[in-house]
């Protein structure tokens, strides 16, 4: 018994040196190896890439006639993002839609609105807000901002559906895949991925299509109401559009600092 | 009171029932598995790496691209020859490849490895393949 017990610890102990020993040799392997990716290869911009320190939208109600107009922009971004089209309320994913002047403004209506606002219905999306909510709230950094261009984005592989971002945004932008989106999507958009179960998404400004100098999807097909650019460059259209006309933005007691305003 | 035969008799049927895998197996390796590249793979030529760090490494190009294209929104990849390619699994590496089934699973399933790239990432065949 004596004898066996002190070879099991010299063993033991002869093993533990190996194990320690063999540290080292794997990690010299590993590097010999060159176990990382090409770093001869570099990564660039697309040459024609739109670049702004601070993405904004303009949304001018004036203009809006009728609802049509604003289910196209809605058509063009679900069709462009693969968004699904669920019947069940509380399964639908929307990254844009359309809502009423009081619920999109709930602390600015008043009694008396004017009749146009009274009676047209608004775009609503992400408002890419300054200081968002949604990313506080995010424990894994799958919603970020960033810092380049102040647009709030998603990286869907990081998220883990813990919902916590849609408890923190105010605007309720946020949608959540309670199903299997993919046979609800009538027609795909190939060069773009769809979400899997389990996931959150949002409008992410297109981040995808500026990435290639190509305008918001929504954008294009909105007849003039909407007006994205850059709200820090002092020369850029949704600028000027904010100088000359009176603009409003959702919620702005709270101190999310949003960057999609409304002309009204 | 001497146990020997025993505790030998017993540790022998051990060793050849744990080494029993080995033995049944032996000389019946499972071949290794042969990919089928499309027309378009083909006609390409190369892929974005050289073919033997492309087999390796591809899962730490693409975590390397899906950071970049999604953190900096820097979309070009230019290769150690100086080849420029748009970093998108989808649009890119899917667009040659896009024989899922005979491509992709082979190599994953010898190797009993199960990415879930395409609950998301769309398994093309794109229109006209
Ligand atoms: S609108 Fe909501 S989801 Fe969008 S940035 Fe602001 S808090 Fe986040
Ligand atoms: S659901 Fe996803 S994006 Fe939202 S807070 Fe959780 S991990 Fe972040
Ligand atoms: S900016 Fe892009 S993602 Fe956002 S609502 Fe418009 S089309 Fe959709």
């Amino acid at each position: 018994m004596e004898r066996s017990r002190r070879e099991f610890l010299k063993i033991a102990g002869v093993s533990a040196a190996i194990g320690l020993g063999t540290g080292p040799v794997i990690e010299a392997v590993a590097a010999a190896t060159g176990h990382q990716a090409a770093p001869e290869a570099q990564v660039a911009h697309h040459p024609e890439a739109l670049k702004a320190t601070r993405w904004g939208m303009v949304v001018d109600t004036r203009k809006i006639e009728s609802a049509e107009q604003i289910e196209r922009m809605v058509e063009a971004c679900h069709k462009e993002h693969n968004v699904p089209m669920l019947e069940e309320a509380r399964h639908q994913i929307k990254w844009i839609w359309e809502t009423h002047f009081h619920n999109a403004f709930p602390s600015q209506s008043t009694d008396r609105i004017s009749e146009h606002l009274e009676h047209t219905l608004l775009p609503v999306m992400c408002n890419h807000c300054e200081n968002p909510p949604c990313v506080r709230a995010c424990p894994t950094k799958a919603t970020f901002k960033r810092e380049s261009d102040g647009i709030v984005m998603m990286d869907f592989h990081r998220c883990i559906g813990c919902r916590f971002c849609m408890a923190a945004c105010p605007y309720g932008s946020r949608s959540f895949n309670f199903r299997d989106p993919r046979p609800f999507i009538a027609e795909t958009n190939k060069a773009y991925p769809t979400r899997m179960k389990g996931v959150v998404e949002k409008c992410n400004f297109c981040v995808e299509r500026l990435a290639v100098g190509k305008l918001p999807a929504c954008v294009e097909v909105s007849e003039g109401i909407l007006t994205f650019g850059d709200l820090n460059d002092p020369d850029s259209e949704v600028s000027q559009l904010l100088k000359e006309n009176y603009a409003i933005r959702r919620k702005t007691n709270l101190g999310t600092g949003p960057s999609v305003y409304y002309i009204v | 009171m001497n146990d020997k035969g025993k505790i030998v008799t017993g540790l022998v049927i051990f060793a050849a029932l744990v080494t029993f895998p080995f033995w049944y197996n032996l000389g019946k390796a499972a071949p290794p598995p042969e990919v089928v590249l499309t027309e378009k793979a083909k006609a390409a030529g190369e892929c974005v790496m050289p073919k033997e760090e492309i087999r390796t490494e591809h899962m730490q190009l693409l975590d390397v691209w899906r950071d970049t294209q999604v953190r900096d929104g820097q979309t070009v990849y230019i290769n150690a020859k100086g080849k420029a390619y748009t970093m998108s699994l989808s649009n890119t590496c899917l667009d040659c490849h896009s024989n899922y089934k005979d491509f992709c699973d082979r190599c994953h399933a010898y190797a009993s490895t199960d990415p879930y790239c395409w609950d998301c990432h769309i398994d093309n065949p794109k229109e006209g393949e």
